[in-house]
């Protein structure tokens, strides 16, 4: 079981590394949006501490929806879903090692530049750790979901608008606690009950998302 | 081995065929043969259970093809090559064999292509390969393939007249070792070995 899902890993990451030029451009979007906000509200930090953690958060809810559609879209362009879907192991696996890969290329940068760039809008280091953490664990959640949204949307023209569509609002608890987190740190009160409903969130989406997603791409494959 | 009893096929709102059955033994080779659109992908893809039959039934072994048992006994290639642009042909087999869970060792791959001809094209990505040469590493799997049904959609599209004898060798050579294969074709090549039975979809 393990052994599947390492492949599957392995493989995406090489593939990743041959086309870098999609995970950058997700971390530049993810960097760009953050910084106009200080630019286009002006140098008054008692707002931009107000306004960071959803900042941060719907950004980066946005880039990671970027290189949604094509977590699939290019194994069933050349035939490799058909092969995945024919091996001699269940396809929620296949799918767990993709999300895990997915969250790895898209999720683990964005937490990591999540500090410099909370750093424009004057956080405390409190903060700002407890932004990066939920980041950290948040952003799997957001991956898993993600893959739902993208095997549904498999094969549709304009699917990239549908996708959004169908996976922002599922995003909502994702934002509501990671933004939740860093919201109740900064006013004193101690994120730790938010950070635990993220872990949750994440644990609950990990388990259950690659199962649907599997189901889904079979009825794209038909 | 295999069996398919009283299949029938709708798409859309057509029906391509109805009440279609046959057996297949081992070392037996199946042709499907109909002209464009008579079903022949879409009965490949009901026999590796990608598509569900809307009527009759697939056996293998006695068994309903929905377990993970038949999946260890297929190998199918589809009319898409199933190979990643950005891997080299090493890659690209290595990759396959292990998400396939085969035991597959770096020297026979490379011993597979350089059988079918990829020899000093092993660390090229294969964006850089021809039309037929990409056919050919989708190919190269089916050199060191031990599983016994191998489901072949159009095999010996893209390739050259060498290549296709070269092809049609290895698939004799796995019907000799008692394997099954069905496969669909617009050029007639003889296979040498095994008994030969014709499906015409019309």
């Amino acid at each position: 079981m393990l052994k599947i899902i390492t492949a599957v890993i392995g493989r995406d990451l090489k593939l990743a590394m041959r086309r870098q030029a999609d995970i950058v451009s997700a971390l530049f979007f993810f960097v760009i949006v953050v910084s106009l906000f200080p630019l286009g509200v002006g140098p008054e930090p008692d707002l931009l501490r107000k306004l960071a953690p959803g900042v941060l958060w719907v950004a980066a809810l946005l880039a990671t929806m970027l290189s949604l559609p094509r977590l699939f879209a290019d194994d069933h362009r050349d035939g490799t879903l058909e092969q995945l879907a024919l091996a001699p192991h269940p396809l929620g696996l296949v799918v767990t090692g993709k999300v895990i890969a997915h969250w790895l290329v898209s999720g683990l940068p964005l937490a990591l530049i999540a500090p410099v760039l909370g750093i424009q809008f004057d956080l405390s280091a409190d903060a700002l750790l407890v932004l990066t953490f939920a980041i950290l664990i948040g952003t799997p959640a957001l991956s898993g979901i993600g893959a739902i949204g993208a095997a549904l949307t498999l094969g549709l023209r304009g699917g990239g608008v549908l996708l959004s569509l169908l996976v922002l609002p599922l995003y909502i608890p994702v934002l509501i606690f990671g933004a939740g987190a860093v919201d109740a740190t900064v006013t004193g009160l101690g994120g730790e009950g938010h950070l635990s409903l993220l872990a949750a969130l994440t644990f609950a989406s990990l388990g259950f998302a690659p199962w649907a997603s599997a189901a889904a791409l079979k009825i794209a494959l038909e | 081995m295999l069996e398919a009893d009283n299949l029938e096929c709708v798409r859309g709102e057509r029906r391509l065929f109805a009440g279609l059955g046959f057996k297949l033994e081992a070392g037996e080779l199946l042709y499907l043969q109909g002209k464009n659109g008579a079903g022949k992908t879409s009965l490949l893809r009901m026999l590796i259970g990608l598509l569900p039959p809307e009527n009759g039934e697939i056996r293998w072994k006695g068994q309903s093809i929905k377990s993970d048992e038949f999946r260890a006994d297929l190998c199918y290639l589809g009319h898409l090559n199933a190979i990643k642009e950005e891997l080299t042909p090493l890659e690209n087999l290595l990759a396959a064999a292990r998400l396939a869970d085969e035991d597959l060792s770096e020297d026979d791959a490379i011993d597979a292509l350089e059988q079918v001809g990829l020899a000093g094209r092993e660390d090229l990505a294969c964006k850089y390969l021809s039309q037929g040469q990409k056919r050919r590493v989708a190919l190269a799997r089916l050199v060191k393939e031990k599983r016994p049904l191998w489901i072949l959609d159009e095999p010996f599209v893209a390739l050259d007249v060498a290549a296709v004898d070269w092809l049609a060798g290895i698939i004799s050579g796995h019907l000799q070792r008692g394997g099954l294969a069905v496969m669909t074709t617009h050029q007639l090549v003889s296979i040498p070995a095994g008994t030969v039975r014709e499906l015409r979809l019309s």
